[in-house]
């Protein structure tokens, strides 16, 4: 048998009850791999990949029966990170638990000192309102030699590698409907 | 990435140059370590001595900015040696063409060039082609105009005496890094190249990963397990965001964005690479395809041939228009702009010259901010020199889900895509980026319904139908990325089957042009497809033993681990390394045996194709006629250098980069002001500008604030001791960090000159922490690169001095680096 990570978790846990370790050639404390147990036990795991870097390691998150994240750690599964996680890696968890997350729609108006909190149907029909206006102003139909370009010149857009594929790929096609021509983003960078 | 991260363990030699894999993309390591298990050589050439070091076998510095010089040399010495690899060169590579008679080379400047408008004619570089329109070729490769003999003088000019004069690197180390990686020349043995932003943030970045190519192709090292040309990449999905076209000069999939001048769909697909070379499979002149497929996903029923799929509805950049990054920026800096969206971006920090973006994002009358935590761009208009009261800028800043706590898929840099599930909710009213972007086009398409306003076809024809009772529905979306039929097909001309209307497509083979199908993005056709989602697969078979994992997520294209595989095998489909077969023709089942082959043609010597089937000629380019600056690299000075002359020409500076002038764009060169190489690099506890860092407890108690790495040399000559506060400044910006002086940077003799450099990182802001220190890019000068224009952040000039007030607010323990 192949001990991996995970397997020899099990088996080291079963361990625990006071028989020897058989097999496995060295001891790990047996308290340790019980604490461990405890606090991610009864936890639901779902797998994702890791935000940072472009390596693309595993990740598997616990989250308590409230949908809360508890933990996240490395998925032992994974054939490129085999459970490792560098220090980004492993300290995901903090990301999803953490107070200084945006929780609201902030707004900040023209000459404001300050940030105001707003509801979401509000802001996007604000900025749908913003698009709209500004595309109407800066369309270009035709350019100076006279060739159908169908474009708006006064918007600009950054973003992002930090999306997901498929968000990418929408974003990509709202910017062009729009008739963005200034689409750019990490990659470029 | 040609190749993926497991694939390191497959090496002889691994060469690490222009990236530090060891802490910026940690967990990597592990394969690069199973490939010193088996014996393998690692190499790090690096200015600075870093934890990739210290594992290395050798481990060599060069002064920021002269990799062609160095890499040049290794050309030379390849040749010279008759290391490479004849069988492969001869066959897979353009060594054998026949160069345009016109094409030169003269005192750092190539054929063609227009001083005024600083660019080149290409026409002088062409290769020429017969009556047929088949390039020329001399097999014995002894034809003065072929493009080995070109290669062969154009790198007699790097001696190792010249290259060690502009690099700084001794003559000794120089060899040793060109015998140890020119050895994977043998066909079996395999060398690969891991690098990152250390070759790409220069203006020679695209010529820098040029001359490894040639290095690559003349050591028969692409196509091969172990081997390949694999940028790092720093983002988690910086792979899957260029692949969906969020870059002004493509739309997804790598379809060029269209040109005024191309006015129609035919005038588009006019454009479609062609080559009349029957063993050329020139996999692009399928383009067609792909963009009336395309044009399908997006505007859906209202596409039609009728009316060119809606080309003409879609924005184009007036002929040869650059409209990237620095560019962008500039117009913004001048007003161009009223409204822009800042995307899970902090480009108040990440964008080279950050004093100018800041000042740019003052001009603009609206900003979209979509970010998990604040950043400095969000409320850049109350950030350090900003008078809010003159500011007019309306922001909105609107908080997104982070990566578990929504479902979707990302492209990391083997191109694997891999499926994440949504584990929580976000915190509060935060939503995922798919639903804010789903919600924002309804609203702006409902506006112009109300009240039409400038061309609303697009808006209006645009298909958006994503949804699942009622709520956004991402595999909705990563459905018509794969695409479908859209009619019934009762024979289809690709396997002569029957195919349903409504289904999801086997793979972008079946793709039409005539608008029977749908494709959101070609080549992740067969990720989502009637067998299911490709990308959630976890199935552990390795059947090549090479670390492939077949089943494991899924890869583009077609699940291909490692392009331009065929490369692997001789003319009869045999593998050439028979310790590490990718590839192996079966002769009697007429099929391919391993990975998924670049196109399922027979081998070369039956009836089949040249292996590099993304290139109009089929083979690798040693001489490349498509670029801006030239078709061999050639070594240039960074923008701003600390010698007066280029010791290889008279161009001290790349001829044809664009030079930023006016307004806050200042350069220096040799200017004892700034007398320092100053270059920018992360460290393995945070990323990027540090949005997603700084803000957790554990990295930021890790990693405090910024820091300047320098000399114990430079430390010593500027009176600065480890852990003092110091000032680092270049003609565009300073700040403040604390000093490490350290025995990994060393001072380099260039030309009997010495030159000191010296590092920063570039993760910090003034937003939070409040001690942290400022963005490394407020120092970071405009301009880039002539193809990419990928700002040159890694090679600057600046100055270093202590603070002589070193304020009583700042803990003295926390700079106790060593």
């Amino acid at each position: 048998m192949k001990i991996t990570r995970r397997t020899f978790l099990k088996v080291s846990g079963a361990t625990a009850a006071g028989t020897v370790m058989g097999g496995l050639g060295f001891d790990l404390s047996p308290a340790e791999v019980y604490a461990q147990e405890l606090r991610i036990k009864g936890a639901k795991e779902t797998t994702t990949i890791c935000c940072y870097c472009s390596v693309g390691c595993g990740i598997i998150v616990h989250t308590d029966a409230k949908g809360k994240v508890i933990n996240a750690e490395g998925d032992p599964d994974h054939p490129i990170s085999e459970g490792a996680l560098c220090a980004k890696g492993a300290s995901s968890y903090q990301i999803a638990v953490n107070e200084n997350r945006l929780q609201k729609v902030l707004y900040r108006a023209p000459y404001s000192s300050a940030w105001k909190e707003v509801k979401w149907e509000w802001a996007l029909e604000k900025i749908a309102a913003n698009i709209k206006k500004s595309r109407d102003a800066s369309f270009m139909e035709k350019n100076a030699k006279g060739q159908v370009v169908n474009r708006t010149n006064g918007i600009a857009s950054v973003g992002s590698a930090a999306l997901d594929n498929e968000e990418c790929w929408l974003y990509s096609k709202f910017l062009r409907s729009l008739g963005l021509i200034y689409i750019e983003h990490q990659a470029r960078i | 990435m040609t190749n993926h991260y497991i694939d390191f363990r497959n090496a002889d030699v691994i060469l690490n140059m222009g990236g530090n894999v060891a802490e910026n993309h940690p967990v990597s390591f592990k394969w690069i370590q199973a490939a010193k298990d088996k014996g393998a050589i690692f190499i790090h050439v690096d200015p600075r001595f870093t934890r990739t070091s210290t594992k290395a076998d050798i481990f060599v510095r060069l002064r920021s900015g002269t990799d062609i010089a160095f890499l040049g040399g290794m050309i030379k010495y390849i040749l010279d040696n008759n290391l490479y690899d004849e069988f492969y060169v001869k066959n897979y590579t353009n060594a054998s063409f026949i160069v345009n008679p016109k094409y030169g080379f003269d005192d750092g400047l190539f054929s063609g060039y227009d001083p005024n408008k600083r660019v080149y004619d290409k026409s002088t570089w062409a290769l020429e082609k017969d009556e047929n329109g088949i390039p020329k070729r001399d097999m014995s490769l002894q034809d003065p105009r072929c493009v080995f003999q070109l290669l062969k003088k154009h790198y007699s000019r790097y001696t190792p005496e010249k290259v060690t004069e502009i690099t700084g690197t001794p003559t000794d180390d120089l060899l040793k890094v060109y015998k140890a990686y020119s050895s994977t020349g043998a066909p079996d043995k395999a060398g690969t190249v891991l690098y990152a932003m250390g070759w790409c943030q220069h203006t020679v970045g695209v010529q820098n990963i040029r001359a490894m190519s040639i290095i690559q192709t003349l050591l028969s090292n692409m196509g091969i397990a172990g081997g390949g040309i694999n940028a790092l990449r720093g983002e988690s999905n910086v792979q899957g965001s260029t692949d969906a076209g969020l870059l002004f000069h493509i739309w997804p999939a790598y379809l060029p964005t269209p040109q005024a001048h191309l006015a129609t769909l035919v005038d588009y697909n006019k454009t479609t690479p062609a080559s009349k070379d029957p063993r050329s499979v020139n996999w692009w002149k399928n383009r067609p395809k792909y963009v009336a497929s395309y044009l399908k996903s997006v505007f859906g029923e209202k596409a039609n041939k009728e009316n060119d799929f809606g080309y003409g509805w879609m924005p184009k950049l007036d002929t040869g228009q650059d409209a990237s990054w620095l560019n962008l920026f500039d117009e913004m800096y001048k007003g161009t702009f009223t409204g822009f969206f800042a995307w899970g971006m902090n480009p108040a920090c990440s964008g080279a010259h950050s004093g100018k973006v800041r000042q740019a994002m003052t001009k603009l009358d609206w900003m979209v901010n979509v970010n998990v935590f604040d950043s400095e761009t969000g409320s850049f208009w109350k950030g350090p020199g900003m008078d809010p009261k003159k500011i007019k800028t309306e922001v909105f800043q609107l908080p997104c889900a982070a990566s578990m706590e929504k479902e979707g898929s990302i492209s990391n840099s083997g191109r694997w895509m891999q499926w994440r599930y949504k584990a929580s909710n976000p915190p509060g009213e935060a939503k995922p980026d798919g639903d804010i972007i789903y919600d924002l086009f309804k609203k702006v398409r409902a506006l112009y319904e109300k009240d039409k306003g400038a061309l609303p076809a697009p808006i209006l024809s645009l298909k958006w139908d994503y949804e699942t009772s009622g709520h956004f529905d991402i595999h909705k979306v990563a459905k018509e990325i794969n695409g479908y039929f859209l009619e019934d097909i009762p024979e289809h001309p690709a396997d002569k089957k029957a195919y349903k209307k409504g289904t999801l497509l086997p793979s972008f083979v079946f793709l039409l042009d005539d608008g029977r199908t749908s494709c959101g993005s070609w080549i992740y056709s067969a990720s989502y497809t009637e067998a299911g989602n490709m990308a959630a697969r976890r199935k552990k078979t390795d059947p090549t033993g090479l670390g492939l994992y077949p089943e494991w997520s899924w890869c583009w294209p077609v699940n291909r681990r490692i392009i331009y595989n065929r490369a692997s095998v001789d003319l009869e489909g045999n593998p050439r390394d028979l310790k590490r077969p990718l590839l192996k023709w079966d002769a009697e089942g007429k099929k391919w045996i391993g990975d998924v082959p670049d196109n399922a043609v027979p081998p070369m010597g039956t009836t089949g194709a040249f292996p590099f089937i993304m290139k109009p000629d089929g083979v690798a380019s040693l001489f490349g006629p498509g670029l801006n600056d030239g078709p061999f690299p050639e070594h240039y000075e960074p923008l701003e250098c600390p010698i007066e002359k280029n010791l290889m020409s008279n161009q001290r500076i790349s001829p044809v980069i664009k030079i930023f002038e006016g307004g806050l764009d200042k350069f220096t060169t040799c200017d004892p002001k700034y007398p320092f190489v100053c270059t920018t690099y992360r460290v393995t506890e945070h990323w990027q500008t540090g949005v997603l860092t700084r803000w957790l407890p554990w990295l930021i108690e890790a990693e405090p604030q910024m820091f300047c790495e320098m000399s114990l040399e430079l430390a010593k000559l500027r009176g600065i001791n480890n852990g003092d506060r110091v000032i680092v400044q270049t003609s565009r910006g300073k700040l403040e960090a604390v000093a490490i002086v350290t025995s990994r940077f060393k001072p380099f003799n260039i030309a009997g000159q010495t030159v000191h450099q010296i590092g920063i990182p570039w993760h910090f802001g003034w937003l939070h922490p409040k001690d942290g220190g400022e963005s490394a890019n407020l120092l970071t000068p405009t301009v880039g690169d002539p193809n990419t224009m990928i700002p040159e952040s890694k090679a600057f000039m600046a100055n270093v001095s202590r603070l002589t007030k070193q304020p009583s607010a700042q803990p003295a323990k926390k700079a106790t680096k060593s």
